[in-house]
């Protein structure tokens, strides 16, 4: 039963910043040991709902109750931050040994020597920094120190970590190398996280659900799976990676399929949706394949069509390819495959999808 | 590693030093003895004289006098203000000022020594030997040599003015006539640089004459006294003056004990003593 | 030219006899701006800090203020000090002018202002997450004040020092307020001017030479403490 509620729970949250609205949340909450994942562009309001949901900013509005109990007295507000721990994007630390930093929260507790040298230790060792404890935080690699960060977060044993974007300043494999170390830790102790990022991969591996906001908002929540693969509108359609998104009118419906009038052409997608409704169809790069255009090869795609190249971006391993099949189509493909099919600007190649791989937003809610 | 070692300790150390040093047992500073405030001028302390009368004084009464050395202006302002407790002043036009406005009381007389017009051996407008002083200075106006005064309003530069008047000069403005703005020992040396005349009281001049440059060009005039008067401030004007500390420094510059000091200071050093004792006398008797 | 080198002889001489009256007004300069500069620190590094950290209506006048009181010219704080405790003035009945508590009270009050600036500054400068990132650590007020402290304990020192280097080389308040009496209230740099004005260059000389070795130990500390700056 408890382990089912809520650990936070957070109604009717505004925050305003010099006068201006930046906040409105009208739920949220976290349950123990779970990991949510925060995504978003810039002025999103990520980072406002974080400082908001550890009670280090001021609130116009809202409720916070921690284990069912209120947060809102200066006392009350102080109890709960000793509980919970955050880390920022920067790593923060103060001037003094990486030993010293990942104490600090354990000496503003007042605890003894002894005690914090043991919790220190497990920390570092953890973290795999326990080789640069003597090290003065001013001579870490920008890896070490947020790795120091992290390890003086979680030295207090908090029950929620808060994380705002904390990999973002480092190079990818640092990244990934924390990324890692940080789920495997987040799982050993049981602790829950709310991590933002605008890096969707990111947080899709934390996360087991995730928040897209917008200008203040939360515009879609749930697990994470749904997001990536059922935005309900095309920002977050489009935040997740969705790169081609079509509007059309269905005419016609099937069991279980829908097919779209485009216009320009017509799509078999996977859903229910009513004749003559307006919708829209996204279609993520991944789930589009190039054939040469005399090529009858085996595929189950029910979408194929004729297109014209109209632009190559390499992205290192794949290229992202733009088409016109009478409709923008972005495809990822393969170097490989852009040699094979001889992909170049105005070459002509076949566009094939599943109808599973169109995903259908309907604009009645 | 060691660098900031050694850093730390200097600072630490610097630190201690600073705290030590604002906190350490005050310095023989009584706060609990009667304070006098004794205003006189700077040629007065440039002597040295008060540095040998001023230690006999405290010993014999126990007053901890606070000599303040500021030109004969402000030290007559500070009387009039009530800042100080008593005068030991040379600007006997503005004196006998003051004592008509009731500003002080019992001005006495206690010593004189003399001014002389000093320049550069050269003597480019010829004043070696003259008895007058105006004429001096009407021959240092008309040749227009290079003159520097104080121009600070102290007792030199009164008496000074007091010359010009005499001889109907005004030389405000004129190329020649330079303004330093200085105390007497500094204005001293720059006459000296420059090699231009100046007005400076006798005591200055034999204190710093080693090193100078400058020669006496005339001397004994009667105009050049520099006549000393101490005054106590007035009590019924100023009821927080120390009157009775007043009295007893201005009767202990008149006692014989004091006059007799006044008499023999600086013959060791300059060969000639810097001041003459005149405690009881009648100031039309000076210079005689 | 042959004044400039017998007065560095004879100070010179002067210095390495340890001559009582210069060692006297030395240790006096050093004991008047420590103690000034010790009160002041104290005023200094608590009031910078708290407006830095507050906002609150007016912010910006108080910063103009503590700006502006930091080019205050030290003859206008003596002037007004001095004005406070002649006798006829408010603080009259003290009868502390001419003395070196006047003095302390005159310093205190020129290094006050740039002991609050520089620290108000330097607790500015700080990252702007840090504050939360504290208070995240479960830090009350306090402990987040005192931990801000410690992180920009370089730059303040550096205020500290600014203030003690600003009041030991003061000149026009120190004589309004302590009168330069021999051996009372006369220190490095009063004694310094009277000297020049009678002509004993040597004695001004040796004077002027031990400030400028004050002034240059202070300096060496500061550059050294300003090296050791964070590269972060």
């Amino acid at each position: 039963m408890t382990t089912d509620a809520p650990i936070l729970s957070v109604s009717d949250l505004f925050v305003k910043r010099g006068g201006v609205p930046v906040l409105d949340l009208p739920a949220f909450s976290i349950r123990k040991g779970e990991m949510v994942g925060l995504i978003g562009p810039n002025g999103a309001g990520k980072s406002t709902l974080l400082l908001a949901l550890a009670c280090l900013i001021k609130r116009e509005r809202g409720r916070i109750l921690f284990h069912g109990q209120v947060v809102s007295t200066r006392r009350e507000t102080f109890a709960y931050r000793r509980r919970i721990a955050v880390v920022f994007q920067e790593p923060l630390l103060f001037d003094t040994t990486v030993y010293a930093n990942v104490a600090s929260g354990l000496d503003i507790r007042h605890l003894d020597r002894q005690e914090i040298g043991e919790r220190v230790t497990r920390r570092l060792d953890q973290f795999g920094i326990d080789h640069l404890r003597n090290r003065s935080a001013r001579k870490l690699s920008g890896g070490e120190a947020q790795r120091t960060s992290l390890a003086r977060a979680f030295a207090i044993d908090p029950e929620i970590v808060f994380l705002d974007e904390p990999f973002s300043s480092l190079d990818p494999p640092t990244r990934e190398g924390l990324l890692e170390d940080l789920h495997r830790i987040l799982k050993e102790t049981g602790t829950a996280a709310v991590m933002a990022t605008h890096d969707r991969l990111e947080a899709l591996r934390l996360s087991e659900r995730m928040a897209v906001m917008r200008d203040g908002e939360v515009v879609q929540i749930g697990p994470a799976d749904a997001i990536i693969h059922h935005p309900t509108d095309e920002f977050v359609a489009s935040f997740v990676g969705m790169e081609t998104i079509l509007t059309g009118r269905v005419s016609g419906c099937g069991v279980g399929t829908i097919r779209v009038d485009l216009g320009v052409g017509e799509l078999e997608a996977v859903g229910e949706a009513r004749p003559g409704e307006a919708v829209r169809c996204c279609i993520r790069p991944e789930n589009v394949t190039l054939q040469l255009p005399a090529a009858r090869e085996e595929t189950s795609a029910r979408n194929l069509f004729p297109a014209r190249v109209e632009k190559i971006q390499p992205l290192g391993l794949f290229h992202r390819v733009l088409l016109d099949c009478g409709f923008p189509l972005t495809a990822y493909v393969t170097s490989q495959a852009v040699s094979d099919l001889n992909l170049r600007e105005g070459a002509g190649v076949q566009a094939a999808f599943k109808a599973t791989a169109v995903h259908v937003i309907r604009h009645e809610k | 590693m060691k660098m900031r070692r050694g850093l730390t300790w200097a600072v630490g150390l610097m630190a201690a030093l600073i705290l030590m040093a604002g906190f350490s047992p005050a310095q023989a500073a009584p706060v609990k003895q009667k304070n006098l405030i004794l205003a006189t001028t700077t040629s007065t302390q440039d002597t040295g004289l008060l540095d040998v009368i001023i230690p006999i004084f405290e010993k014999k009464t126990k007053y901890f006098v606070k000599t303040i050395a500021v030109g004969s202006g402000a030290a007559m302002a500070m009387g009039k203000k009530g800042e100080a407790d008593v005068l030991l002043v040379h600007s006997p036009a503005a004196e006998k000022k003051r004592m008509e406005e009731g500003y002080g009381v019992n001005r006495r007389l206690v010593m004189h020594n003399d001014f002389v017009i000093l320049g550069p051996a050269s003597d480019p407008a010829g004043i070696k030997g003259m008895k007058s002083a105006t004429e001096a200075f009407k021959k240092i106006a008309a040749a227009g040599s290079l003159f520097m005064t104080r121009a600070d309003k102290s007792g030199t530069h009164a008496k000074e003015m007091g010359i010009w008047k005499a001889a109907g000069l005004d030389p405000e403005g004129q190329k020649w006539y330079q303004q330093t703005g200085l105390g007497m020992g500094a204005t001293l040396g720059v006459a000296a640089e420059k090699k231009g005349y100046t007005l400076s009281d006798r005591g200055t001049y034999l204190a710093m004459k080693k090193n100078l440059g400058l020669n006496i060009l005339s001397e004994g005039d009667g105009v050049l006294l520099n006549i000393y008067h101490v005054i106590e401030v007035n009590p019924a004007k100023w009821p927080k003056v120390n009157a009775p500390g007043g009295k007893a420094f201005a009767d202990f510059m008149v006692s014989k004990q004091v006059q007799k000091i006044i008499k023999t200071f600086g013959v060791d050093k300059y060969g000639s003593p810097l001041f003459f004792p005149d405690a009881g006398k009648k100031v039309e008797d000076l210079g005689k | 030219m042959d004044l400039i080198l017998e007065g560095l002889k004879q100070a010179f001489y002067l210095l390495v006899t340890f001559d009582p009256e210069v060692m006297g007004i030395t240790w006096l300069s050093l004991r008047i701006s420590g103690t000034a500069t010790f009160f002041s620190l104290f005023f200094g590094i608590s009031v910078g800090t708290v407006v830095a950290l507050t906002e609150f209506p007016g912010r910006r006048i108080v910063v103009s203020l503590i700006n502006t009181g930091m080019g205050l010219p030290p003859v206008v704080a003596g002037l007004i000090v001095t004005i406070f405790l002649w006798r006829n003035g408010p603080l009259g009945f003290l009868e502390i002018l001419y003395t070196p508590t006047a003095m302390i009270i005159a310093q205190a009050l020129i290094a006050a202002p740039i002991v609050t600036g520089i620290s108000l500054a330097s607790i500015q400068q700080l990252p702007r997450n840090l504050r939360l990132q504290i208070l995240a650590l479960g830090a009350n007020r306090l402990q987040m004040v005192w931990i801000l402290i410690k992180e920009a304990k370089l730059p303040l020192l550096a205020a500290v020092m600014a203030g003690f280097g600003g009041v030991i080389s003061e000149v026009g308040a120190s004589i309004m307020v302590g009168g330069n009496i021999k051996g009372y209230s006369r220190v490095l740099t009063t004694a310094t001017v009277m000297e020049t004005g009678k002509g004993n260059f040597e004695i001004a000389l040796a004077l002027g030479f031990i400030l400028l070795l004050l002034a240059f130990i202070i300096n060496a500390v500061l550059t050294q403490v300003q090296q050791r700056q964070r590269p972060r």
